[in-house]
């Protein structure tokens, strides 16, 4: 506190209440649509206050999904996606931890020229190479499975850079302790660096589950089953059915299913995602 | 950037950067190329023969009006959202920066749209502005104002860009947040005391020192307005009105996938990826620069 004005106190908080019922405000109305029948759902103007329908459409989105839309459960999907988020936050760290270790604990031939040829990762985001990736993965026979909705985004060059920062950082001291107790290179991996950067590790699978969890673009080329669809993409589906006939009530339902554990995952690690979010963008 | 202790040479790194190379090369490398090459490529309807162009595809789309469209709305649809979405990030971050009570539960309230997935921040306000059902609409036509955003172009596109914006405010608050509490207290104090108000600091003081975040999350926001909504332009309006929102990614989705016009949708790739490299090369060449004191 710099100064006592109690006016601009009183203006801060009224700014940033309105601010987060600005920002609130679409979720609150997909709740509130949430939780009404379908017949409700077609009366204008829709409610704002909300009803007693909750559970009924929460079993009617998981299990069974809406006629037009092909009728896919959202329970299906859910874990299509959180098989998706899972492979691709591990996948990468994986990866990316094995060959930060390697670049910056080695000496031998290539080596910035593989630094380099994962710096290009950074300029290729899968939007701008869609059509030619889709060829890839569809000549390897990877269309409708996992590794084909996953393993094409696990590479990642930002990770490996921040896992490189994280490396340097530790003092040379300990290598050399390591060495001198006799531990090899993947000994001194397992049980120092790794250790060592676990706070790191954590904050950048809040990232990445969230950034897996939500592709879209990816996941609507590559599946074409809708057994493998994802829950994000399943919205889409059901938007599309809305044209004929609109369930907003069960739409909105698997919205919030869609929405929920990424954002579980943000407020209740927010420290994590924090450190996570300014890390990797170093 | 090597360790001045490493290991001695051996197999053992390169099995350790092996997977990572060879995804990087089936996925990323090999597929760029591929645009690279289709992108001088013309092939017929039935994917029969191709023929060696040259820079033909390139040449038609810089006179493809459709084209050059897209690219003037998206120029307009990323400068908006990106102002947008930091202007309201900003004030709220001032503010925030100002509340001693509270200050962790309004961040908490406000970073959370991050985690929504764009075509999921589509449904949500696509749902709001329905032509018939929506609770918006229904108020606009209380106001007087005909909202159909399946008719009317700049309505979708007002629509897309908002929902674009929303989400990405989080993403800046937090940034803009962090900058201002980076801000040493004694500065601030020191200009309090010489008498200066508390809009006075913040333009002299406060908004000159975060400038580089400002900086860093134009680029960002740019790059997020660029490629990152797609998800929110297909479930909004799919490209329409008549082409009303159809930004660059939704087009290279859109030749490519539906149109099948392979050297069309490669060359806008190759443009694209210039993009990305540009604005790449900018972010790091220029975020590292430090503000003088």
């Amino acid at each position: 506190m710099i100064e006592n004005r109690p006016w601009v106190t009183f203006l801060s908080h009224a700014v940033l209440i309105l601010g987060v019922a600005i920002i609130a405000f679409p979720i609150w109305i997909t709740f509130v649509a949430a939780t009404h029948d379908s017949v409700r759902m077609v009366q204008v103007p829709l409610p704002l206050l909300p009803g007693d329908q909750f559970f009924n459409n929460l079993k009617i989105a998981l299990g069974e999904g809406i006629e037009g839309a092909g009728g896919r459960p959202a329970g299906m999907m859910l874990l299509n996606s959180l098989v998706m988020a899972l492979s691709i936050a591990i996948g990468k760290i994986v990866i990316s931890l094995l060959s930060a270790f390697a670049i910056v604990y080695f000496r031998f031939p290539f080596r910035m020229g593989f630094f380099w040829l994962i710096f290009i990762t950074l300029m290729l985001p899968v939007e701008v190479r869609i059509l030619p990736t889709f060829e890839v993965v569809a000549n390897l026979g990877m269309l409708n499975t996992y590794a084909g909705l996953s393993i094409p985004l696990i590479a990642s060059a930002t990770a490996t850079f921040m896992f490189r920062q994280v490396f340097l950082t530790i003092p040379d001291e300990l290598l050399e302790a390591a060495r001198i107790d006799g531990a090899g290179p993947m000994r001194f991996f397992i049980d120092i660096l790794v250790p060592m950067s676990r706070t790191n590790i954590a904050a950048l699978f809040v990232i990445l589950f969230i950034y897996g969890w939500n592709q879209y673009l990816w996941p609507l080329l590559v599946t074409t089953d809708g057994d493998m669809y994802t829950v994000v993409m399943g919205i889409k589906q059901m938007l599309e059915a809305a044209e004929q006939a609109p369930e907003w009530n069960i739409i909105m339902m698997t919205t919030m299913l869609a929405m929920l554990p990424p954002v579980v995952v943000v407020v209740f690690m927010q420290k994590l995602f924090v450190k996570g979010l300014t890390e990797t963008e170093k | 950037m090597l360790k001045r202790v490493h290991f001695e040479p051996s197999i053992l790194p390169f099995l350790l950067v092996a997977p990572q190379i060879v995804i990087t090369v089936v996925f990323f490398i090999w597929p760029a190329s591929q645009a690279l090459y289709q992108s001088v490529l013309v092939e017929d309807a039935f994917g029969l023969s191709t023929e060696f162009v040259y820079f033909d595809n390139f040449i038609e789309l810089a006179g493809d009006e459709h084209y050059l469209g897209a690219f003037s709305r998206t120029a307009l649809f990323s400068f908006l959202v990106a102002f947008l979405a930091m202007a309201f990030a900003l004030i709220l971050a001032v503010m925030a920066d100002r509340v001693i009570k509270g200050g962790t539960t309004y961040r908490t309230l406000l970073i959370w749209p991050y985690a929504v997935a764009p075509v999921v921040a589509g449904a949500l306000w696509v749902f709001m502005f329905d032509p018939t059902l929506g609770l918006i609409t229904y108020a606009l036509t209380g106001l007087g104002v005909d909202w159909n955003h399946k008719l009317n172009g700049p309505q979708a596109m007002t629509l897309v860009i908002i929902a674009a914006a929303w989400k990405q405010v989080a993403y800046n608050f937090l940034f803009f947040l962090a900058g201002m509490q980076a801000i040493p207290k004694s500065l601030i104090e020191a200009a309090a005391i010489d008498g200066a108000g508390p809009a006075r600091r913040f333009w002299t003081i406060v908004f000159p020192l975060i400038s580089p975040t400002t900086f860093f999350l134009l680029v960002i926001n740019i790059v997020y307005a660029f490629f990152e909504t797609f998800g929110i332009v297909h479930a909004v309006t799919q490209g329409g009105p008549a082409k009303a929102t159809e930004i660059l990614v939704y087009k290279v989705y859109n030749d490519g996938f539906i149109g099948l016009d392979l050297g069309g949708s490669a060359a806008q790739s190759v443009i694209l990826m210039l993009i990305v490299i540009t604005l790449t090369v900018i972010q790091f060449r220029y975020i590292e620069k430090k503000v003088e004191y």
